[in-house]
């Protein structure tokens, strides 16, 4: 959006004047070091994934590998059954982001559209429960999840991100709809079309890029969690990616190349998404940040 | 920037209420409840609920089995003379300068260093791949990047493989395992996982800027320095309201880290009041004392936001006013 706005004043350039010649270098070369310091951990976890426990303990983390080592990745793979980790992140990543959307776009329509009575109070208690700490809910969640059976499942972290991430979202797509164009939504309404008609067929459709910078922002945050699933989901067949590398941490099966190895594999479907999602990521960003 | 996306026009006012009236003679909102109705009870099952329990429950001394007792507010009395909770919030503050002071500083120079010059005088290309590798750590598990921190700073892992190879190896030391050390490091961790944010928001908030009055004030021979305080600091000032409220929240919130870096050791060095409240709740099993640290964090947490939310609507008013 942004993007579109500049280029017309910024095609006229200014050209270049008298010191900028040589500090315009210095500035690349600084700003690219420290571009090239924040990879540098994981150049070492790459470069110790792929070395066997001896070769480390001899050559000490810095080496290159003598040998092409990936039993460190297989014993982590089979050790903690990654395939199982992975559905699992990715079932409660992707139905926490379906769900939470759906939950933000009704209370959002409610509020910013239907504009009921209260609403700034509600809009309020949404915005509140953004900032609590997930230690003033956790204990009474995992005591309800165990009282009504259903700890250690992943449908209770499902059900728990759902409502928090949809906090957040209510409150962005609230804020958005409270400025929906009215003449839309009463073209649509005297043409016959009813709310929930109105929702779908002409709310949504101009909703969409929001809807799917949330999806995308609901999707890795419910990915990245940790505190709810590391309490909530206690064994190896419902445990997500970064729980199970955590808590395997401090193991002694855990030699540094094994180490190494679970966090090159749990690293990498989020480093994917990041590639994959990109844009949308710098457009969400952006977009949390305007309210 | 998708909040303005779907403002194709600015609302109309509201159409003649007769019309409405005609149409639908009950009161008009009233359907929409129904819209709200999962979502409130969502919220009441999940938010509203389990924290008002909690509230209760740091009036209470319990281990998680039987009845929780009634003893009114010994739990926070307790608290005040608790060490370790008065440390976890020392170590707040500390989150707070590495996840916010600096990252903010930090990312203002880089965000203007990497719009203005680079993105202007190279091509926006590199702009973009040199902001990309600022941001990484924002999106990946904060607990891995953790893990594999644990393990670079180990006594055996590779930092002090680095002091070795450039013959500092006389600096070699246990960096987590130190009470001196490990909060310093943990901090400059913080700041590499935090770094991105600002930058990326500020590199934003920049291409609002009217490059016009960039050329302008060069032109008037304002230095670099000039500029940006006089047009950058001035214009983003809304961007930087905002990336101080998250970060704020996020350094107070902050567990994963610690969990997968120190476990709020040694001594207590690095423990936060997220993660005194798990471990008072899982290892201590005292939940009514584990809920008053709870209550206190989100407390504080509340009060600094709406303070924060106070002086931004002021600063606003006042620029109107001018």
């Amino acid at each position: 959006m942004a993007v579109t706005l500049t280029p017309p004043a910024r095609a006229r350039r200014v050209p270049d004047r008298h010191h900028r010649g040589v500090t315009r270098w210095i500035v690349l070369a600084l700003v690219t070091a420290a571009a090239l310091a924040m990879l540098v951990p994981f150049a070492f976890m790459l470069l110790n994934a792929f070395k066997s426990p001896g070769d480390y303990s001899t050559n000490g983390p810095l080496s290159w590998p003598s040998e092409f080592y990936t039993k460190g990745l297989r014993t982590y793979w089979e050790q903690v059954d990654f395939p199982v980790k992975l559905w699992n992140s990715t079932l409660i990543a992707g139905s926490v982001a379906v769900l939470a959307v759906l939950v933000s776009l009704f209370n959002a329509y409610a509020l910013g559209v239907g504009r009921v009575r209260g609403r700034l109070w509600i809009i309020g208690l949404f915005l509140l429960a953004n900032m609590l700490p997930q230690e003033s809910l956790i204990y009474p969640l995992y005591h309800f999840a165990k009282e009504a059976g259903l700890y250690n499942t992943r449908l209770a972290v499902i059900i728990i991100f759902t409502v928090i991430q949809s906090a957040f979202g209510t409150y962005l797509l609230a804020s958005v709809l409270g400025t929906f164009p009215r003449t839309l939504l009463e073209a649509a309404a005297l043409d016959g079309a009813g709310k929930w008609r109105i929702l779908w067929r002409v709310v949504l459709p101009n909703l969409r890029p929001t809807l799917s910078v949330l999806l995308v922002f609901f999707f890795i945050w419910t990915w990245n969690e940790f505190l709810i699933p590391l309490v909530m989901l206690i064994d190896n067949q419902t445990q997500t990616v970064p729980v199970a590398l955590a808590s395997l941490q401090g193991d002694r099966l855990m030699d540094a190349p094994t180490t190494n190895a679970g966090s090159l594999l749990s690293l990498v479907p989020a480093i994917l998404f990041f590639l994959i999602f990109q844009r949308t990521l710098a457009r969400g960003i952006t977009a949390g940040a305007e309210k | 920037m998708a909040v303005p996306d779907t403002a194709v026009a600015p609302a109309t006012p509201a159409p003649p209420a007769a019309a409405t009236r005609r149409r639908r003679p009950s009161r008009p909102d009233a359907a929409y409840w129904l819209y709200l109705l999962p979502g409130a009870v969502l919220f009441l099952l999940v938010i509203g609920g389990p924290l008002v329990y909690t509230g209760y429950l740091s009036l209470t001394r319990w281990s998680g089995v039987g009845d929780p007792s009634f003893i009114g507010l010994d739990n926070y009395r307790n608290l005040l003379h608790d060490d370790v909770f008065w440390t976890s919030f020392q170590n707040t503050v500390a989150m707070i300068v590495a996840m916010v002071l600096l990252p903010t500083l930090i990312g203002l120079v880089l965000a203007a260093a990497l719009f203005d010059t680079i993105g202007r005088r190279f091509r926006p290309r590199t702009a973009a791949a040199l902001r990309a590798a600022f941001y990484l750590p924002q999106v990946l598990p904060v607990v891995v990047a953790g893990i594999v921190w644990g393990w670079i700073l180990r006594p055996d892992g590779a930092f002090n493989g680095l002091l070795d190879a450039v013959g500092l190896g006389a600096l070699r030391h246990d960096w987590l395992g130190d009470p001196d050390t490990a909060l310093p490091v943990v901090m400059a961790v913080m700041i590499w996982v935090q770094i991105g944010y600002p930058v990326v928001v500020f590199m934003a908030a920049l291409e609002r800027v009217d490059p016009e009055l960039y050329e302008a004030a060069e032109i008037d021979g304002a230095g670099w320095w000039h500029r940006f305080r006089a047009i950058t600091l001035a214009q983003i000032r809304p961007e930087t309201f905002v990336v101080g409220l998250t970060c704020t929240i996020a350094a107070m919130k902050v567990f994963g880290p610690i969990y997968a870096l120190t476990r709020g050791g040694p001594e207590n060095a690095t423990n936060v009041p997220s993660y005194f409240a798990y471990y008072t709740f899982f290892k201590k099993l005292h939940v009514g004392y584990g809920s008053a640290i709870s209550m206190v964090l989100t407390l504080i947490i509340v009060v600094i936001s709406v303070l924060f939310i106070r002086a931004q609507n002021r600063a606003e008013r006042r620029d109107r006013g001018i």
